[in-house]
């Protein structure tokens, strides 16, 4: 239930959160892209406003300028009257609406010398023209001593004031185009007096807020040093400059920004002179020095791809949240019947495979889980059941071996002393079969009172076919010994009933002798076998015997009854290849050289010790690796005849 | 100092008669007072210009109810072109009035008996400032060329400054703008630290662009804004000049300790008076008040309002010796408490 539980929200959880990263790195981009393309474009369309605004207010100031420049070179070469510059500056006023006032100043004595100031001032006063004198109605400081007239006098060019309020001429916040005019006299020219004409500042005003920009944006208008001539907050207004509002807010880049402006040059940059951010393209009105910025509110100008991405978000969330849903709802049903097939892994697991398994629904894996599940179930139902009767079945041959390993050993004499009633000789043997039934055996029997018969074979191969074949050589080698009494005729005639229907090819070794105990003489016939060990006051040595044919496969073989005689205390030891050919973890054969060294050691012996101490070498020279072959041993010492 | 202003008239019977209203209404609020307290003198004070952070320790004496403290019905009548200080005394239309001490020295030299009650601005704030890209690098450097002075007793200094070094210059009038300097009608001009300098700086034209030449550090280090009487009116009525005088000092200390509620006031003085208002560079003045007002710690927590007898001596001498008058009073003659004080 957690296991399931747990892959659906982490499904939920990684998918979700890949697709939230993905999202948000798509509304990022989306927006930045947007954002930049839109500025781009905005930069295009602020250039063009602002310059186009530009140009008109230039247009309009240099008109005046042009006209003022025009009256103030008639004044160069005409002389006027009083009521001649009166009607000259009334015939500009009416050709020219936008101009507010228009002045005609004189230099101290210049009009004429009973008079020291002159200046006669028309201005539009509430749909009419009006005429003043400004050498009088200045009343503090006289006109020569007013930026409009002592600038252009003391730089001897036209000049447009800063705009001011002009109190006892206009009365109205105005600015001055002032061009001098001058006496000719012998080529040198000193000023004369000065023309001036004034746009009020409320019309440039006017002007420039009639443009719309966006639904907050705004052009606004800076005089020559920086000061804010028109701004949507009117406070600021003739009180504040581009630099006062750089100083409050401790803006330097605002401050060089400023003085690019004042410095003629335009550009674009990401400021606004109120709180809210804005982008702002600023350009120069020539004529004056001004400078024309218009200001788009960035809030404003952003707020369609806001909105979009806004938009954009929402959309994604309840993407996102359904995705989750949907992940949900296909994780789980693909958990579910897992979770069934996970709770009836129990039950199977502790034997019961007739647990209800959830029906197949689909052909996806899950469906091919479920089937696979199924038919494991009954694979293992049935192979369950083979094995039940296989383990039964073993059992019963594991108990019948155990049987015939009783019989086998039974077979073979196991009671040592064999003959304490003969003291001629002493006989001890021993056979450990590889399997629980081997093929090697050994067997001595009399007979007769004064012949012993004894032999060793090895039948090849190992376990119950060896075994069988072990019972059927040892029977015939017995009984043929008691009849024939000759080792090589023994092992012809057993080998002839042996290759009668061998047709499984079985054969085996055998070492066949006969002793006569009061002689001592031992003959005996090979057929295949080790060459026996000969143990006497003279040293140990493997007899050179004749080696024979082995018994079994080929019929007719020829076996040849060799002889020697055995003196008092001479050993005669048989053994098989499994103590020869028994191999150690490094797969080295234990050897006839290493047997021969133990039999040297003490041939003082008794027989019994003998085969023991052979048999604990080779168990100890086998270091623990398996035994390949039946060990089998016969160790025979002749004591009889007192010699 | 110099700005635009409007005409006052209609604004100084305003200011009149909101006083008078205010000063009905807290008799009626509280009868009481009239016989508890004695009753308030009444007294007026001219300043020598419009309303700004010049003039900040007497609007937020006023405005705090410093003067009334001190028994003072006190009226700030609008300083400013047409609003000479001493023709205001002259006439009986102020009874007190915010000058140079080189104005003062002038009058009483013309025949005035002006008497100084406190000195407010202890050092001078006069500069000569002149572009660095026009080469002139030091006061000589100024020989021959256009430098633009005030009208009237404002040039004193200045030219007391060229007198005493032998330098000739042309000079040019200056008016109440910065605008012939900014735009190169002449070479040099005169400015005040707290006024025009920051204008010009205001005006887009960095510190570094200019050279900057304070009057004071060239050894003509006349005392500026002080408040002067005329004899009689200060020798009737010793009680009331030492209010004004103490009030207006504490006034100052108030508005140096919080400044920014001084600017309030000066702005709503400002604005009262439709002068241009600009808070930053109303803070600029006022910073730069408290610099020449308390120089230094050898002036101690407050502005002592004391003429120092070594700076009266050496304008009225230096004056004298550029012609500027003929003699000047004994130091005990011009100043008042001289011997409570020192």
């Amino acid at each position: 239930m957690r296991f399931s539980k747990s892959i659906v929200i982490r499904m939920i959880v990684v998918i979700t959160l890949c697709s939230a990263g993905i999202f948000a790195v798509t509304l990022v981009v989306n927006y930045l892209q947007s954002r930049s393309m839109l500025e781009m474009e905005l930069e295009k369309n602020a250039r063009n406003l602002a310059s186009s605004l530009a140009n008109r207010v230039d247009a309009e100031l240099v008109s005046v300028a042009k006209v003022t420049e025009g009256m103030a070179r008639s004044l160069d070469t005409a002389e006027y009257s009083r009521e001649g510059l009166v009607s000259l500056i009334g015939s500009m006023l009416d050709a020219n609406p936008s101009v507010y006032g228009s002045a005609i100043a004189f230099e101290p004595y210049a009009f004429n010398k009973q008079e020291r100031l002159y200046a006669p001032y028309l201005f539009r006063d509430e749909g009419a023209v009006k005429a003043i004198r400004l050498d009088a109605s200045y009343r503090y400081v006289p006109y020569l001593y007013q930026d409009w007239y002592q600038i252009p006098v003391e730089l001897q060019a036209p000049v447009w004031s800063e705009p001011y309020f002009d109190d006892g001429g206009g009365n109205a916040t105005m600015a001055t185009c002032s061009v001098p005019f001058y006496y000719s006299s012998g080529g040198k020219q000193d000023v004369k007096g000065v023309v001036s004409a004034d746009i009020r500042l409320d019309s440039l005003t006017q002007l420039i807020s009639s443009v719309r920009i966006l639904k907050t944006g705004y052009a606004m208008l800076l005089s020559r040093n920086g000061m804010v001539l028109t701004h949507p907050d009117s406070s600021f207004i003739m009180n504040e400059s581009i630099f006062s509002i750089a100083e409050e807010r401790r803006d330097p880049v605002l401050r060089e920004m400023g003085r690019k402006m004042i410095g003629g040059e335009s550009g674009f940059v990401h400021h606004s002179l109120t709180d809210e951010p804005g982008w702002m393209y600023y350009a120069p009105i020539r004529s004056t020095g001004w400078t024309l910025a218009v200001v788009f509110p960035e809030a404003e100008l952003f707020e369609n791809v806001r909105s979009l991405s806004l938009t954009m978000a929402g959309i994604g969330t309840g993407g996102l949240l359904l995705l989750a849903l949907v992940v949900a709802m296909v994780t789980r049903s693909i958990t579910i019947p897992i979770r069934a097939l996970a709770s009836a892994t129990g039950p199977m697991a502790s034997g019961n495979f007739d647990v209800e398994l959830p029906a197949v629904r689909s052909n996806d894996e899950i469906g091919m889980l479920t089937r696979s599940f199924r038919m494991m179930g009954e694979s293992l139902k049935e192979y369950i059941r083979d094995l039940t009767e296989t383990t039964a079945q073993k059992e019963r041959i594991q108990s019948e071996l155990q049987m015939a390993t009783d019989i086998q050993a039974s077979l073979l004499p196991r009671i040592f002393p064999a003959f304490p009633e003969r003291p001629e000789f002493d006989i001890f043997a021993s056979m450990d079969a590889a399997k629980e039934v081997g093929g090697d055996f050994y067997d001595f029997f009399f007979i007769d009172d004064s012949h012993l018969c004894f032999l060793i074979a090895d039948v090849a191969d190992k376990g119950v076919p060896a075994a069988l074949y072990m019972m059927v050589a040892k029977t015939l080698l017995k009984s043929e010994a008691q009849r024939l009494r000759d080792p090589g005729v023994i092992l012809e005639h057993v080998n002839n009933i042996l290759a009668e229907d061998n047709e499984s090819c079985m054969f085996a070794t055998v070492f066949c002798a006969i002793l006569d105990t009061a002689s001592g003489e031992l003959i005996f016939s090979n057929a295949g076998h080790n060459p026996p060990l000969l143990v006497g006051s003279g040293g140990v040595r493997y007899l050179d015997v004749k080696p024979g044919f082995l018994l079994g496969p080929v019929p007719d073989s020829r076996y040849e009854t060799e002889r020697i005689t055995l003196r008092n205390g001479d050993v005669f030891f048989l053994y098989t290849d499994g103590v020869t050919e028994a191999k150690n973890r490094e797969d080295e054969l234990f050897g006839e050289q290493r047997l021969l060294e133990i039999l040297q050691g003490d041939f003082s012996m008794a027989v019994e010790d003998m085969v023991h101490a052979v048999r604990s070498r080779v168990t100890e020279f086998a270091e623990g690796a398996a035994q390949s072959d039946d060990i089998t041993m016969v160790s025979l010492q002749y004591t009889g005849n007192g010699i | 100092m110099h700005e635009r202003q409007r005409s006052t008239g209609s604004l100084l019977f305003q200011a009149f008669s909101l006083m008078v209203v205010v000063a009905l209404l807290s008799l009626a609020a509280y009868p009481s007072l009239l016989h508890a307290e004695p009753p308030l003198k009444k007294a007026s004070l001219i300043p020598l210009w419009s309303p700004q952070a010049q003039f900040a320790g007497y609007y937020v004496a006023l405005e705090k109810g410093l003067y009334r403290r001190y028994g003072v019905e006190l009226t700030i009548l609008n300083g400013g072109s047409g609003n000479s200080p001493v023709e205001a005394l002259q006439s009986g239309r102020a009874d007190y009035a915010v000058m140079w001490l080189t104005t003062a020295l002038r009058h009483r030299d013309a025949g005035i008996r002006l008497v100084n009650i406190s000195q407010v601005i202890q050092r001078s704030s006069m500069m000569l400032i002149s572009r660095k890209s026009s080469w002139i690098d030091s006061l000589q450097g100024m020989n021959g060329k256009k430098v633009g002075l005030w009208d009237g007793d404002l040039s004193i200094p200045p030219l007391t400054l060229f007198s005493r070094r032998g330098i000739t210059i042309r000079q040019v009038p200056l008016t109440n703008t910065v605008n012939l300097f900014l735009r190169g009608g002449i070479d040099v001009t005169s400015a005040m630290w707290y006024n025009e300098y920051h204008v010009i700086l205001n005006s887009g034209v960095d510190a570094d662009e200019l050279n900057a030449v304070f009057l004071s550090e060239q050894g003509v280090n006349f005392p500026e804004d002080g408040i002067y009487g005329l004899e009689k009116t200060v020798k009737g009525d010793p009680a009331l000049a030492a209010a004004i005088a103490d009030a207006s000092r504490e006034g100052w200390q108030y508005a140096f300790d919080h400044p920014e509620e001084a600017l309030d006031i000066v702005m709503k003085y400002m604005l009262r008076a439709h002068v241009p208002a600009n808070r930053m560079h109303q803070k600029w003045m006022l910073n730069r008040m408290r610099d020449i007002i308390m120089p230094g710690a050898a002036f101690g927590k407050l502005p002592s309002g004391t003429l120092d007898r070594k700076d009266y001596h050496d304008a009225g001498n230096a004056m004298q010796r550029a012609g500027l008058i003929g003699g000047y009073p004994d130091y005990a003659d011009f100043t008042w408490r001289h011997d409570a004080v020192q």
